[in-house]
């Protein structure tokens, strides 16, 4: 199966859906980790900030500003690499003690809260929150924390998220295409056998996994449906050549009765008889014609199926039909070259094509043409019968396929509409399809085999 | 000609006994299939009808039987199931001819003259076929009334040479569709007609006697009888 197929199917899609679901899912999962994480975190820094600050404010009342000093180059000097950032500073902001070299540039918040970029030795820079503190009018004091492990953590998390969803997405797919591949497997065979039993096998069924999953379920029941149908057919099978039997066994009675009654009849009666006679054969023959399309379309018909020259049939029809065509005035021409295969029963092939040629040359006037050829198209065998006559409008052309379906302007002409329904039910029977197209003027009729290299 | 019809609907069988009966022939009749089968295999016949669906043993394992116990008594079956593929069916169980039901009596006299013939194997060795002053020379192809030559075309030749092999017996459409086209199906329509009024305007056509008739509600003979 191809990969276009697996993409289609229902279980892919499904699993795409529960993928995008999930994919969202995370990434607020995500986002309010991460937020919550550095909320808390801030939290704690201005914690630990206001602590010191207090602290501080605390020694310079009980100390000045040298107690002040001391303390401060105490604690830098006692953690130099860290995340603890102070200075002290004169009125006119030059800086006078601290580990950092000059009043930064400060962005300050509404809380009065301020940051600021802070250069590292090493070139990095990082981001320092703090605040500002005036322990008297002529002296400045920052107190600051490096935010250092807030943004290890943010990059952390987007790591995580990045690599997470990257996981999860390759998983979902190779997931999604193992499941629907596996659906798809089983389905197909559903598929497969089912259009074994449309060409008329009906002894086809679906094989079970053994499993016990829904599948299996499904394939029970529809097996059991198929059992059912396939008993129905036979009975209606039964019935009918029950019916076929019963039907025109009192049938031959009457028209044996009727010759009887002809051969002691006066001569003034015999016409009428054998209007009657006449009369009781076109029922009989309307009934035959009826019988077998349904034999044919039921699949019971146990067609005898061999290689078929449809070209030396086609040929032969034309042979057959050219005598009528001549009577008629119409000029009937025929494209049959060599010898072109097809598989199938000779018989119900010859009946199919002279079908064809039967009603063209019924509904084409005198002095009209009619065409049959046969030819090999790259991907299938094509039988074309073309005439001259009032074609068939568009929005009829399925009906007519139809039994006893008759255009109204056809009614004057004898038949049952049986003749293209035959045709129809012996294309189904062979695999191959009736098409009805306009010939402008007059009807073209191709019979249609596709390529039959796998049969 | 001595006939065995094995049939179990009455009003058939009294059709068919009467009619041969009528034309001299000799008729036996049973109406079921065991004795059918009883009376075909310790009496002798020139040809058996026997119906493929009857009560007891049908149709179809009548001719099996009998061939199976090699008696090669032509065998023509009727049947009111009228597919192709019953007729296959009816001829690999070894019947030699098929007939569905309803039929002319016509019909089934000129099937059953036809089996007889065939089986008597007359027409084996015949190079000319002739009736009054027609000729028709199988070697040369030739065909000639009084002196004078008829063009026939390959098709014309053929439906005239099956006509005059089966001379004075009436041939249906559907034969003349199985024995010269070698199709097998009820033609519906009246294709196979314009094919002998075809014929007979070449043979008939500027004589006086005319030799192809029609049987209405039957078919075709060619006969002298004018």
């Amino acid at each position: 199966m191809r990969l276009a197929d697996q993409l289609r199917t229902t279980t892919f899609l499904l699993t795409l859906r529960y993928m995008v679901l999930f994919f969202l899912s995370v990434t607020i999962l995500f986002v309010f980790i991460s937020w919550s994480a550095t909320d808390y975190i801030e939290q704690e820094i201005d914690a630990t900030i206001q602590a010191e600050v207090a602290g501080l404010n605390e020694q310079f009342t009980q100390l000045g500003p040298q107690g002040l000093a001391r303390i401060i180059a105490m604690r830098i000097s006692a953690n130099p690499d860290g995340n603890a950032v102070y200075l002290i500073a004169d009125a006119s902001l030059n800086p006078l003690l601290g580990n950092i070299s000059k009043w930064p540039e400060l962005t300050s918040d509404t809380n009065g809260w301020v940051s600021f970029e802070h250069n590292e030795a090493n070139g990095d820079s990082i981001t320092v929150r703090a605040r500002i503190f005036a322990p008297e009018p002529d002296l400045r004091l920052i107190v600051g924390r490096k935010v250092r492990v807030l943004a290890q953590l943010t990059r952390l998390l987007d790591r995580a998220l990045f690599w997470g969803l990257g996981i999860t997405l390759a998983l979902a797919l190779t997931g999604g295409l193992m499941m629907s591949n596996n659906v798809l497997r089983r389905v197909n065979q559903f598929n497969l056998t089912s259009r074994r039993i449309m060409d008329g096998d009906l002894s086809q069924r679906i094989i079970t996994a053994g499993t016990g999953d829904e599948f299996d379920e499904l394939a029970k029941n529809l097996n059991a449906m198929m059992d059912q149908i396939e008993s129905l057919m036979k009975n209606i099978q039964h019935i009918s050549d029950n019916v076929a039997h019963d039907l025109r066994t009192p049938l031959t009675r009457l028209r044996n009765r009727l010759e009887d009654l002809r051969q002691d009849a006066d001569s003034g009666e015999t016409d009428d008889i054998d209007c009657c006679i006449e009369d009781a054969e076109g029922l009989l023959a309307t009934f035959a014609s009826l019988l077998s399309i349904a034999r044919i379309e039921s699949g019971t018909y146990e067609a005898d199926l061999n290689h078929v020259n449809l070209s030396q049939c086609v040929r032969d029809a034309y042979e057959l039909y050219k005598a009528l065509a001549d009577e008629k005035s119409i000029h009937l021409s025929c494209d049959a070259p060599g010898e072109i295969n097809v598989r199938g029963d000779r018989n119900l092939l010859f009946q199919a094509i002279t079908n064809l040629l039967d009603n063209a040359i019924k509904y084409t006037p005198a002095g009209g043409t009619v065409s049959i050829s046969l030819q090999q198209k790259p991907a299938h065998i094509e039988v074309s019968v073309a005439d001259s006559g009032p074609g068939i409008p568009a929005d009829q052309r399925d009906q007519v396929l139809q039994r006893f379906f008759r255009l109204d302007k056809s009614r004057s002409e004898p038949g049952a509409g049986l003749g293209l329904s035959l045709v129809q039910a012996i294309a189904q029977r062979h695999g191959a399809r009736l098409e009805l197209d306009d010939n402008a003027p007059g009807l073209l009729i191709r019979l249609i085999f596709d390529d039959q290299t796998d049969r | 000609m001595r006939i065995l019809l094995i049939e179990d609907d009455s009003s058939v069988a009294d059709f068919i006994v009467r009619g041969f009966k009528e034309a001299g022939n000799t008729i036996d009749h049973a109406d079921n299939g065991k004795d059918g089968l009883f009376m075909a295999t310790t009496e002798s016949y020139d040809v058996l009808i026997v119906d493929r669906m009857l009560p007891g043993v049908d149709g179809l394992s009548i001719t099996r039987t009998l061939r199976a116990s090699d008696d090669h008594t032509p065998v023509l079956i009727l049947s009111a199931l009228g597919q192709v593929d019953d007729r296959v069916k009816g001829l690999q169980a070894g019947g030699d001819d098929y007939l569905v039901k309803p039929f002319a009596f016509s019909e089934l006299e000129a099937r059953i003259d036809a089996l007889c013939r065939r089986s008597q194997g007359k027409t084996e060795t015949e190079t000319t076929l002739e009736i009054a002053d027609l000729h028709m020379d199988l070697l040369s192809r030739e065909v000639r009334r009084g002196n004078q030559v008829i063009a026939l075309q390959p098709r014309d030749f053929q439906l005239l040479e099956y006509l005059l092999r089966h001379k004075n017996q009436v041939v249906t459409r559907t034969m003349l569709l199985e024995n010269v086209w070698d199709y097998h199906f009820d033609p519906q329509t009246n294709v196979i007609d314009v094919h002998i009024s075809r014929l007979r305007a070449k043979i008939d056509k500027d004589f006086d006697m005319p030799l192809i008739h029609t049987v209405r509600g039957a078919g075709y003979k060619i006969d002298a009888t004018g």
